[in-house]
């Protein structure tokens, strides 16, 4: 048995679970919820294995005082890894009692077995619950020792819907870092300088201090900052502060960076090879470059964080995906031991990947320890959120493919060109919290490597085409040197080289005049790819063998996320009217096994809208080196007048490891998207967004 | 020392209840919400009126709080979700939503339930593209917009039922 990773650090049941309160059962986990639904299907995991009853468990995320260490909630690996790691604790738990009770009993232990936590024998409820077990057998013992797991065919809990536990407060209360109010609390508010250049920011602090409400102001190098007893206070000053702020001059900037980056001449690097392409010169070839602008995780609720210093003791409630992470940075930051550093995870709003939050912890600490005693909560304004977050980096890949003589792909170059994906606190060996690269002693953010290839890549995440093609020639070019900060946004580079591959697929698919489904199936040697494609197509009664109406097409996209996740398929209807819009959705994933399917749903189409938003509608603008997006009226995204049906089917193999599901879509809607649009529009739009303007420029 | 100026007291009806406000009148209502009257299920966005989350109702009628100064509030009704919560716990609208495990993050919600309550009230009751155009004023980046309408769509047609 290959152990899930997270057990390497965590390996004993006590790490993963306690039974001290009588009818429940603490379970812990290193993953954060962040909308997804992963604690509800982390919950029915090991409510399966014990025969609880999912009420009888309360699960606690990642929190550094409480829980094991799982890194960073990203890549959808909450259930891959985190599941699997809580599969086996929940058994251990499971057969290490039992074995206590069969001692009890004197009885064999597979003569017992468990309801809601009473040990039953032959049917009849034993005066022995998991609780008064517990009180004898120590849960200090290796997961690996008893772990057990249940065949897959005996699980009751896992593989049917189960309702979000955490449903009711999001819609009627308060369970948001933002909401967090405790006694004494003053609220902060950073004034962010436009560029993450040291430096020192010029204004008139004892005239910022005197403004109403302000109880604190503090300037560190190009770091200033300011506390108020009212959020209103707060905010008003720091307009005012913003307004009067002067920081180091821009730098250098392209006059477009996606140029920069479809032109970069930064090395090249190949990542993966088959085969010979350079012997295949004398063959026909087709080649295409698809572009998409720089992207905005755009959650709706700002970053937000709260910090309390008390004796040199630093606590932080955040929204972060990675507590564990960002506790290492903020030491590195404030040179104190990680001991000295607690850090709680609390919900936010959607993130996507790797938004403002880590940031935003910084800044409420670097203000709260000019007021120790008081805890200070900061939220980012929504300008903060679009200039000073991250960006999912803009990107250029091109693709080409040769055909032999039988029309049958034989090799395909993908060369993928990208600022890093990879910018998280402590990659790259660094805090990368945004206010360190210009504090006085600043920590500045180094050259990133991107994601490795073990974590699925970043620029090159699904560059290696999904098809049975014997010769490749996989490549990347990270670009550095651009001035704005990018980092991982969900699906990373897949979501652009699934676009670029399967826009090439379908540009042979119409020279050749064959449908894009029975083109591609022809290309796929992998049943589970095959099943998806087939499903859609099924499920649309293949709208490619049927004549379509004048401004209406269809587009097919499919790919396996990261070539060794989640299969996805999705056909969809596009219709031009003023805009492009997408009518209709046909989907069809395959995610190995399925613990919530309700939630596995939710979040493909979930992935589908937001890709389609991507697609369609998204693109972050620049003035010189800094963000000029401000507000959502610079930054439209997919509206509720712009939805299309979605019909979701999952291909369910629960006898498979679970693959996650999170980030599967986007790729495939991308190119179902732009391929549709082919087929409405005649002309094909590599650019992205593919808005009106893009399509009067094309037809122009 | 010098004494603080009394900041002046606005008169307003919150969730069915009579209650004043000692605050600068030119604080947006939704900080009143939040943290002044600590009722901190209604949400920020945008500060600018063009996300729709921190929607309440002021006199039945939809309106973005983050905007609003105090001063526009004097005398007028506002109901928040929590009073929605407190007056009807299982209002086909929350139970529709539940139903139809219609979030993901969730923090888009308070302002939509705000104005599908006005939508719930309307008669006729608003068909699909009407509840589509009247949501459209509220952003969702997590893709739960299906869901979303079919909740809405089925509380309205649960509250037009009980009316008739």
């Amino acid at each position: 048995m290959s152990l899930p990773i997270p057990l390497a650090a965590a390996p004993l049941i006590s790490d993963w679970i306690s039974l001290s309160e009588p009818g429940c059962l603490d379970l812990r986990t290193g993953r954060v919820e962040l909308g997804q639904g992963n604690l509800t299907a982390l919950l029915q995991i090991a409510a399966d294995e014990l025969d609880l009853d999912p009420e009888q468990i309360r699960i606690t995320g990642a929190d550094t005082s409480l829980t094991p260490n799982e890194g960073f909630t990203s890549g959808s690996l909450s259930i891959a890894q985190g599941g699997m790691a809580i599969r086996l604790a929940a058994s251990a738990a499971r057969h290490l009692l039992l074995a206590e009770a069969a001692t009890l009993l004197q009885c064999r232990p597979d003569e017992l077995a468990l309801a809601r936590g009473t040990v039953e024998r032959e049917g009849r409820a034993q005066p022995l619950t998991l609780w008064t077990l517990a009180e004898t057998a120590s849960f200090a013992t290796p997961i690996v020792d008893w772990a057990a797991p249940k065949p897959p065919e005996a699980r009751r809990v896992a593989g049917r819907p189960l309702p979000r536990i955490d449903l009711a407060e999001r819609l009627t209360g308060t369970p948001f870092v933002h909401d967090l109010a405790p006694e004494g609390l003053l609220h902060g508010r950073a004034i962010h300088p436009p560029r993450m250049a040291a430096g020192e920011v010029s204004i008139d602090l004892e005239a910022l201090r005197a403004r109403p409400g302000v109880v604190a102001v503090l300037r560190d190098g190009a770091f200033l900052g300011l506390a108020a007893e009212t959020e209103f206070a707060a905010v008003r000053a720091a307009q005012w502060a913003a307004a009067r702020a002067r920081w180091p001059a821009p730098g250098p900037a392209p006059s477009d960076p996606v140029v920069a980056i479809r032109e970069s001449d930064e090395p090249l690097e190949v990542v993966h090879e088959a085969g010979d392409i350079a012997l295949l010169s004398g063959l026909s070839s087709q080649c295409l470059t698809v572009t998409r602008p720089y992207l905005s995780h755009g959650s709706i609720g700002p970053s937000a964080a709260l910090a309390l210093w008390q004796d040199d003791v630093l606590e932080v409630w955040t929204h972060s995906q990675g507590v564990f992470p960002l506790r290492s940075a903020l030491a590195d930051v404030f040179g104190l031991a990680q001991e000295a550093i607690s850090v709680h995870h609390r919900p936010g709003a959607g993130c996507y990947g790797h938004n403002g939050a880590d940031d935003v912890a910084l800044d409420a600490a670097l203000i709260a320890r000019a007021v120790p005693g008081r805890p200070v909560k900061v939220i980012w304004s929504r300008a903060d959120e679009f200039q000073c977050a991250p960006l999912g980096p803009g990107m250029a890949t091109t693709a080409r493919a040769w055909l032999d003589t039988e029309n049958r792909i034989t090799g395909m170059e993908v060369t993928a060109a990208s600022p890093p994906h990879g910018n998280r606190p402590g990659r790259n060996g660094a805090p990368n919290l945004r206010a360190a690269a210009y504090l006085a002693k600043p920590f500045p953010i180094p050259r990133s490597a991107d994601v490795p290839l073990a974590n699925g890549g970043g620029a090159e995440r699904n560059a290696v085409p999904g098809y049975a093609i014997p010769n490749l020639r996989i490549a990347k070019r990270l670009v550095h040197g651009l001035p704005f900060r990018t980092s991982s946004l969900r699906s990373l580079g897949g979501f652009t080289n699934v676009l670029a591959i399967e826009a090439l697929m379908d540009e042979i698919a119409n020279d050749l005049g064959e449908s894009p489904a029975v083109f591609r199936l022809r290309h796929l040697d992998d049943p589970r790819a095959c099943a998806v494609i087939e499903a859609v197509v099924a499920a649309a009664g293949d709208p490619f063998a049927k004549p379509r109406p004048e401004g209406t097409g269809w587009g097919l996209g499919y790919a396996r996320y990261k070539n060794s996740a989640a299969w996805c398929a999705v056909l969809l209807e596009l219709e031009i009217e003023d805009e492009p819009r997408v009518t209709r959705v046909f989907a069809a994933l395959d995610g190995g096994e399925i613990i919530n399917p309700d939630g596995a749903i939710n979040q493909t189409e979930g992935g589908i809208l937001q890709a389609i938003s991507w697609t369609l509608k998204e693109q972050v603008r620049f003035e010189a080196d800094r963000v000029a997006t401000a507000s959502w009226l610079d930054y439209p995204i997919l509206r509720f007048d712009e939805v299309p049906e979605i019909s979701v089917r999952l291909i369910a193999h629960p006898f498979e490891p679970p693959l996650g599901c999170a980030e599967a879509a986007q790729g495939p809607t991308a190119a179902a998207v732009a391929n549709a649009l082919r087929d409405a529009l005649g002309v094909r739009l590599n650019d992205l967004p593919l808005n009106r303007d893009a399509i009067i420029r094309a037809l122009a | 020392m010098s004494v603080a100026p009394t900041e002046p007291e606005t008169r307003l009806r919150l969730n069915g209840r009579d209650v004043s406000v000692t605050a600068d009148p030119q604080m947006p209502l939704l900080y009143a919400l939040r943290d002044v009257l600590g009722l901190r299920a209604t949400r920020f966005g945008c500060g600018e009126g063009s996300c729709g989350a921190c929607t309440v109702l002021m006199d039945g009628k939809p309106i973005t709080s983050c905007d609003l100064p105090l001063s526009a509030v004097a005398g007028r009704a506002i109901e928040t979700v929590e009073g929605l919560h407190a007056a009807q716990p299982n209002h086909p609208l929350l139970a529709a939503l539940v139903d139809l495990q219609a979030a993901q993050c969730g923090y888009c919600l308070p302002g939509i339930i705000a104005t599908a309550r006005s939508l719930c009230a309307r008669r006729p009751a608003p068909d699909g593209p009407e509840i589509r155009s009247a949501l459209s004023g509220h952003l969702c980046r997590c893709g739960t917009h299906v869901r979303i309408l079919n909740a809405v769509e089925r509380a309205v047609a649960a509250c037009a039922e009980s009316a008739s």
